[in-house]
């Protein structure tokens, strides 16, 4: 295992990808990697990207890539596509946007599916993150589809938060409202040669200045840009305005390390404990039948689902909660 | 953790060949199948497909060529995998290949070639055989 670690460290991609591909696959022994690895990570600057399908993530993160590595920067990419749900297989297609960069040792691309198992994205996206961290790249881009709490959550682990949007879907900025409003930092509108732009543009410089009190206190105010991610307009004034929000927390929440505020480990801490403690107590209880049985013993009609539910987790948890 | 291994493919179109009509249904036939198809585009270099495969831990490399050209690029293809230690990732092909060709690609290491007439289920039943996810 040392020596995983060690050609990790040292950027061996094989073993990178490697490494990436247990996780996902959710090997118990990488997680003895992952402690080991820990320690090496907190020095990547991580940013998400995130929007509806179709608004252009795939070839905005392209046209970053050759921009950050002007800027001489190392990157890695993790592009997250939706697995289907119903033959559990997917189609991985961000790259097809980004390959011109796969030569390039200082870019590291990978796919994930979203696979859909109980706060896995969040769980092995974050462990994919930290794996990039610690084989060095100095700029980690996460890029999803910008629907569902766990892609909000995955979100919530960058430092710099962009959502990207399209002219003319009125429909889709009330979607935005609804969940991920809150976690952007940066809002593009790409695609910003068609029709609509400015109507966007001014609902979403409403919808933030909103929450003009909290500018006024000295709080980030996100800003808006146009694009157009396949000319490569606005791409690099939207890398200096990332520049700008690092500085930002820099200034205000130590700068890389605001990604370990206390708030942000809590929250961590409650993701992996839930997936953690679900996956043991499931185990436990498909490898003893016992799960089987309830199932069957409600399907029957013998049994409620609450009072199957109590049977079963708290002997797995060993015993009756407190108050019971 | 789910401790579920996946399989892993990629499709990839090697050379100047801009036909991907038949790549494209054969990674729809893939993800029906419940594989996670890694998808690279048109124009790619035999040393972008390996990189590729390599930083996305496929267990397998489908080459599609219609274009007459995939003597020289599947082959220059294993010959990379080889090098970068990566050969336990199978390769397979398909397209417009004559028989002569396929005997001399199967002997470089080409484990299968689809040529038309060949449908989905085939392929996908030959995946499922021939390629399993490693460990």
């Amino acid at each position: 295992m040392k020596d995983l670690v060690e050609k990790v460290t040292s950027g061996d991609v094989r073993a990178v990808a490697r490494l990436i591909r247990d996780v996902d696959d959710g090997m118990p022994e990488v997680r003895d990697v992952l402690k080991a690895l820990y320690p090496h990570t907190g020095k990547a600057y991580i940013i998400g990207i995130t929007g509806a399908p179709g608004v252009g993530k795939s070839t905005l993160v392209d046209q970053m890539l050759a921009h950050l590595r002007k800027r001489g920067k190392t990157v890695g990419v993790l592009a997250v596509d939706p697995t289907s749900p119903f033959s559990g297989g997917a189609i991985l297609g961000d790259r097809v946007r980004m390959q011109r960069h796969s030569m390039d040792p200082g870019v590291f691309i990978r796919s994930l599916a979203t696979r859909g198992h109980f706060g896995g994205l969040t769980q092995s996206t974050r462990s994919a993150i930290d794996i990039l961290d610690a084989m060095g790249k100095d700029v980690i881009v996460v890029e999803t589809v910008g629907v569902g709490q766990d892609e909000v959550d995955v979100m919530r682990s960058a430092h710099t938060t962009v959502i990207v949007v399209v002219p003319g879907m009125g429909d889709d900025i009330q979607a935005i409202k609804a969940g991920i409003l809150e976690v952007g930092d940066i809002f593009l509108i790409n695609k910003s040669d068609r029709e609509g732009t400015d109507k966007t543009l001014n609902e979403l410089r409403l919808m933030i200045e909103m929450d003009q009190r909290k500018f006024d206190r000295g709080l980030w105010k996100p800003p808006i840009l146009k694009v157009e991610a396949v000319f490569d307009k606005g791409v690099d004034d939207f890398l200096d305005e990332v520049d700008r929000h690092a500085e930002y927390l820099e200034q205000t929440a130590g700068g890389l390390k605001s990604r370990r505020s206390p708030d942000k480990v809590r929250q961590e801490m409650v993701d992996m404990i839930k997936a953690r403690l679900v996956e043991e107590v499931l185990d436990k209880l498909t490898e003893s039948g016992d799960f089987d049985r309830a199932v069957d013993a409600i399907v029957k009609g013998d049994l409620d689902p609450y009072s199957a539910c109590e049977n079963l987790v708290f002997p797995a948890l060993g015993g009756l909660p407190a108050d019971g | 953790m789910k401790r579920e291994r996946r399989v892993r493919v990629m499709v990839a179109k090697p050379g100047l060949d801009g036909h991907d009509r038949g790549a494209r249904i054969i990674a729809r036939a893939y993800r029906d199948a419940g594989f996670e198809v890694v998808y690279t585009g048109l124009h790619q270099t035999p040393e972008e497909i390996v990189e590729a495969a390599i930083q996305e831990d496929v267990d397998m490399v489908g080459l599609s060529s219609l274009a007459g050209a995939h003597k020289y690029l599947f082959q220059t293809v294993l010959d990379l995998l080889r090098e970068k230690n990566a050969d336990d990732i199978v390769v397979c092909g398909g397209g417009i290949i004559p028989d002569d060709d396929i005997k001399t690609l199967k002997a470089a290491g080409v484990k299968e070639i689809f040529t038309p007439g060949t449908t989905m289920d085939e392929i996908v039943t030959w995946v499922r055989k021939n390629v399993t996810p490693r460990r």
